[in-house]
């Protein structure tokens, strides 16, 4: 396996950023401190060299919807973010309900070779919300994460069932917080844009009621409980106050969550159709105070990839969701800023405690496994193309602070920008 | 004036320019022969994918009283029932030749899109319940013949406000023709977020009746709503429907409008829609001119040269 030395950058260790270089070699970092030499160098001067990201929550369309994404596409769109591992949601073509299918996620991956690829188990069967699915097998399979993504598990009783059932093995349940009969299929943050746009709006109490239920019942079974895609700035007390009480509750944000707000649906383009919706700029302060605070641990894309075909229609009749891995860090650097220790333990480290991901998100160290991202806080660029199938994306064309130079997993290169890879 | 998408893209000045031109085209509407040669050899297309009977049939009377010609799309009868997409469908028509679309279609912005996709005048003629400009255009016509003027009229919109078009588009003309406007409908009709409408809002009808000059009353659509919003329609009508002796509550110079369809016995009783006092065929009447007025607007982009 080729060597490969990085110089010059500005290292995550436990120790905080240390400026030094390092040889990766044989999947590890073999060693920090001193000059290397090894078969292909990166300069990253400047750069911030970390633990790569872990993603909890794309969307990757395969089995069933190749056309959007497949596991291929999608994995070179997670390298060229920075990202070493995702979790698949799954709603795929048949639903992953049941080992066999997490099986095939996870093997793809692996064939594909430029990040860990896991699936979330659905909880119940076809994500039907009638009857548990086949959580064992599932776990047997590699999954610790279980969602019905897409659809709230509306019976609280069924809801109950899984996470007694899944707490006994530490696996976690992850809701999409949303109470259907309020959203009634709002295409948009109901607000003072639906109402002037007469579109039918999806409430924030449509997320709030769903999360301060689930909170409820996490207590009561104890379970590992994450909130997918925090929107609503009313969410946050509630995570507050189970963090007070030490419940096992975790959240997530979108990267677009943290910059955009209702007032873009205005230009009635679909790349601005989110679900959860855009809410308003007040909801994007408290989701941004509350990453930083850590109440939501961890940024999470939804990279959820629709072809130009589906979306050159109408806002309504659009589907909703747009891609982000490539996007994600530069996005959350621009609308946040934090610190490269914040930035890592969002992006990386707290993400991969969450997903049971083992090889991820650990400071960089002598002997770690090299999965690792090369991340520019300073460089300025515009996205005008992105390798994911899709492009739809509510941030081409938009100026982002920070860029992926290159990304490392198991020790292989599987992403460098092109202008780092011109001048090496 | 590249497009007629929206009445927020109008300022007063377009607007009272619209008014006047509409009332000379009215004028021509009452000669012997009313059709004036301005548009000859030019093709209006109308595309609705939604069902409408008189604005479809008023652009279509609009247009040919300028001589232009009509293409007629409707979606029961054409591709559309094939999987044909809405921007294949405008790049086609436009491909045949059309000079501007017509287009009404049931979601909120589909009009625009269209314009993003064409390059040819685009009319919006009802996009989802977000507006309606030729709508308020004639409404606003109809009121200034009756009164003169919009400036510190008081007018009431009465009904479903929340899913209405009409509405929305109205709101914006009467307001920046200085009139006042109040929204009189429950709760549930009105829309959830009123902080972005210059209005004020009541939900009594008998309260506010004396203050009114104009009572616009919108049509309850419970086809474009997600449920039942109010217990019932009885109740509806004991507190929000016109009848004579709601009429006889008006300003002895109040007028009672509808944009149509009409639910009889609902937001109306049957003597208010015929009594003098209805201008509800004014409205209808005032539709062509007004529609000959925007697509005089939009197809004559010299229309200075034009109208020399």
């Amino acid at each position: 396996m080729t060597s490969i030395a990085i110089r010059n950058g500005l290292v995550l260790t436990s120790d905080g950023l240390v400026e030094t270089d390092l040889l990766v070699s044989d999947g590890r970092v073999e060693a920090l401190g001193g000059t290397f030499d090894g078969d292909e160098t990166i300069d990253a001067f400047g750069a911030w060299v970390g633990p790569g990201f872990v993603d909890l929550h794309v969307h990757f369309r395969e089995p069933g919807q190749e056309w959007k994404e497949d596991i291929a596409s999608g994995s070179r769109a997670a390298a060229a973010g920075g990202h070493t591992a995702v979790v698949t949601m799954p709603n795929t073509d048949p639903v992953i309900d049941a080992g066999h299918r997490a099986r095939y996620i996870t093997d793809r991956g692996r064939q594909v070779g430029l990040c860990e690829v896991v699936p979330a188990g659905a909880i119940t069967m076809g994500r039907s919300g009638e009857t548990l699915s086949h959580l064992d097998e599932m776990w047997s399979a590699g999954v610790r994460i279980f969602t019905d993504d897409g659809s709230s598990v509306e019976d609280a009783g069924l809801l109950r069932l899984a996470m007694e059932y899944v707490a006994e093995r530490g696996g976690v349940i992850a809701q999409h917080a949303e109470d259907r009969g309020l959203s009634r299929g709002g295409h948009m943050h109901e607000g003072s844009v639906s109402s002037r746009l007469g579109m039918r709006g999806s409430p924030s109490v449509a997320e709030e009621v769903v999360v301060a239920r689930d909170i409820a019942l996490a207590r009561l079974t104890g379970v590992r409980y994450h909130v997918q895609h925090v929107s609503s700035a009313g969410t946050v007390p509630l995570l507050r106050q189970a963090r007070s009480e030490a419940l096992k509750v975790t959240a997530e944000v979108t990267p677009h969550h943290l910059v955009f707000d209702h007032a873009q649906v205005l230009s009635m383009d679909p790349a601005f159709k989110m679900y959860p919706p855009l809410r308003t700029s007040a909801d994007i302060d408290a989701l941004r105070v509350a990453l930083v605070e850590g109440l939501i641990d961890a940024v999470a894309t939804v990279h959820a990839p629709h072809s130009a075909l589906e979306t050159e229609v109408p806002f309504e009749e659009a589907p909703r969701g747009v891609i982000g891995l490539e996007t994600a860090a530069a996005a959350v650097n621009t609308a946040v800023g934090m610190q490269a220790g914040d930035f890592f333990a969002r992006m990386s480290a707290n993400p991969a405690r969450i997903g049971g991901f083992e090889s991820q998100g650990q400071p960089v160290a002598e002997g770690c496994p090299a999965n690792l991202v090369i991340f520019d806080p300073g460089t300025i660029w515009t996205p005008t193309a992105f390798a994911s199938k899709a492009q739809n994306s509510p941030f081409l064309g938009m100026e982002l602070r920070g860029r992926v130079i290159a990304t490392i997993f198991e020790g292989r290169m599987t992403y460098q920008s092109q202008v780092t890879a011109q001048q090496s | 004036m590249k497009h007629l998408l929206s009445i927020s893209d109008l300022d007063r000045s377009e607007i009272e320019d619209l008014l006047d031109l509409a009332d000379q085209f009215g004028e021509v509407l009452g000669r012997d022969i009313p059709k004036v040669p301005t548009l000859r050899g030019v093709t209006v297309a109308t595309l609705f994918f939604e069902a409408s009977t008189r604005t479809r049939l008023s652009f279509e009377r609009a247009a040919k009283a300028l001589s232009a010609d009509v293409m007629t799309f409707a979606p029961g009868t054409s591709s559309v029932t094939k999987g044909e997409s809405l921007k294949d469908t405008a790049l086609t028509v436009r491909a045949m030749g059309a000079d501007l679309l017509v287009v009404r279609h049931e979601a909120t912005g589909a009009a625009a899109r269209v314009a993003s996709w064409v390059d040819c005048p685009v009319i919006n003629a009802g996009d989802g319940a977000h507006q309606h400009p030729t709508q308020a255009l004639l409404d606003c016509l109809t009121i200034r013949r009756r009164f003169g003027k919009l400036e510190n009229l008081r007018i009431g919109i009465v009904g479903d406000i929340r899913n209405s078009r009409v509405a929305r588009s109205n709101i914006d003309a009467f307001t920046a023709l200085g009139a006042v406007v109040t929204l009189i409908a429950p709760p549930t009709l009105l829309p959830l977020d009123l902080s972005e409408f210059p209005v004020t809002v009541s939900h009594s009808l008998d309260d506010v009746l004396p203050e009114l000059d104009v009572v616009y009353l919108l049509r309850i659509q419970l086809e474009r709503g997600s449920g039942p919003v109010f217990p019932s329609l009885h109740e509806y009508v004991e507190r929000y429907g016109i009848d004579r002796r709601r009429l006889e509550a008006l300003p002895p110079e109040g007028v009672v409008m509808h944009p149509g369809p009409m639910n009889r016995g609902v937001e109306i009783s049957p003597d208010v829609a015929d009594h003098p006092r209805s201008l509800i065929l004014d409205q209808v009447t005032n539709g062509v001119a007004t529609r000959m007025a925007v697509l005089f607007r939009l197809l004559s982009a010299e229309s200075q040269e034009v109208r020399q």
